[in-house]
C-alpha cells in the first residue's frame, strides 16, 4: 500500500515538510509517502501542505508520540 | 521554483543577519519553495551576510531581553552588563547552537543549501554591497545583485510580502 517510508522522527519545524516535498518530487502519481515524525507541529503542518500542494492526506495517526502520515502524491 | 506556471509566490525582504534573526527567512522560504510558491529574497544590509559564503553566525544577549534560555529547569535571561562581557556572546552563541543541534532544528548552511536546491531567488541588495565593502567573491556563487527597483516589481507580483 506504503510506496515509500520517510523518518523525520528528531526533526523541527521544517525539516519534516522540505524532506517530505523532496520524497514527493521522486514519487510518481499515485503513489503512497508515509512519514513518521515526533514534531507535534507537523499534524497542522501536513494538512495545511496537503490542501496547499494539492497532495492528499489519506491519513494522520499518533503511536506513542510518533506521528505518522500518509500522503498520495497527486502533483 | 514551483511545478505550475501560475504557482503563488512570496518575496522576504531579509535585513537582519544574525544567527536567531536568520531563521525565519529562510524556514519561511524553504517551506513555502516546499509547498510550490515562488519564492524570492532580497538581502540587504545586515541581512546580506547570510549570502556569504563563510557565515560566522552569533548571537547576543546584549538589549535582548527576551531571550532566556533553558536552563535547568528554568528560563534564565542575562542582564546586559553581563552580556558585554568579553567572551558572554561567544558562550551564548555557542550553547544556541548546541541546542539547535540538539533539538533536531536545521542549520542555517542547511536551510540556505535547501533554499538554493529549490530554486529559491536570492538576491544581493548592491548598496550594501557598496556600502559595507562586500567583494562579489566573498558571496555564494551565482547570486544577483541588485537594487530596491527589482525588489519592487517583485514584490508587485507577489502573493505574499514580508520585511523580517
Amino acid at each position: 500500500m506504503v510506496d515509500q517510508v520517510l523518518d523525520t522522527k528528531g526533526l523541527n519545524c521544517p525539516l519534516p515538510i522540505i524532506k517530505a516535498k523532496k520524497a514527493i518530487k521522486s514519487m510518481a502519481t499515485g503513489q503512497i509517502l508515509q512519514i513518521d515524525a515526533t514534531d507535534p507541529g507537523a499534524v497542522q503542518d501536513f494538512e495545511a501542505f496537503c490542501r496547499v500542494t494539492g497532495n492528499e492526506l489519506l491519513n494522520s495517526s499518533e503511536e506513542g508520540g510518533v506521528f505518522s502520515f500518509e500522503i498520495k502524491v497527486t502533483e | 521554483m514551483s511545478d505550475a506556471a501560475n504557482a503563488k509566490s512570496m518575496s522576504l525582504i531579509v535585513t537582519k543577519g544574525s544567527l536567531d534573526w536568520a531563521y525565519p527567512p529562510f524556514i519561511l522560504a524553504t517551506t513555502a519553495a516546499s509547498m510550490g510558491l515562488e519564492v524570492s529574497m532580497f538581502f540587504t544590509f545586515y541581512g546580506l551576510g547570510l549570502l556569504k559564503k563563510d557565515m560566522d553566525l552569533e548571537v547576543t544577549a546584549l538589549g535582548n531581553p527576551a531571550m532566556k534560555m533553558p536552563m535547568a529547569g528554568m528560563h534564565v535571561g542575562m542582564p546586559n552588563i553581563m552580556a558585554a562581557m568579553p567572551g558572554v556572546g561567544a558562550l551564548a552563541t555557542g550553547m544556541m547552537k548546541n541546542m539547535i543541534e540538539k533539538k533536531g532544528v536545521a542549520s542555517i548552511e542547511e536551510l540556505r543549501e535547501t533554499a538554493i536546491e529549490a530554486e529559491v531567488e536570492l538576491i544581493a541588495c548592491q548598496m550594501t554591497m557598496d556600502l559595507f565593502e562586500f567583494k562579489k567573491e566573498d558571496m555564494i556563487d551565482g547570486v544577483p545583485v541588485a537594487g530596491a527597483a527589482t525588489y519592487v516589481e517583485n514584490a508587485l507580483k507577489s502573493d505574499i510580502n514580508l520585511f523580517i
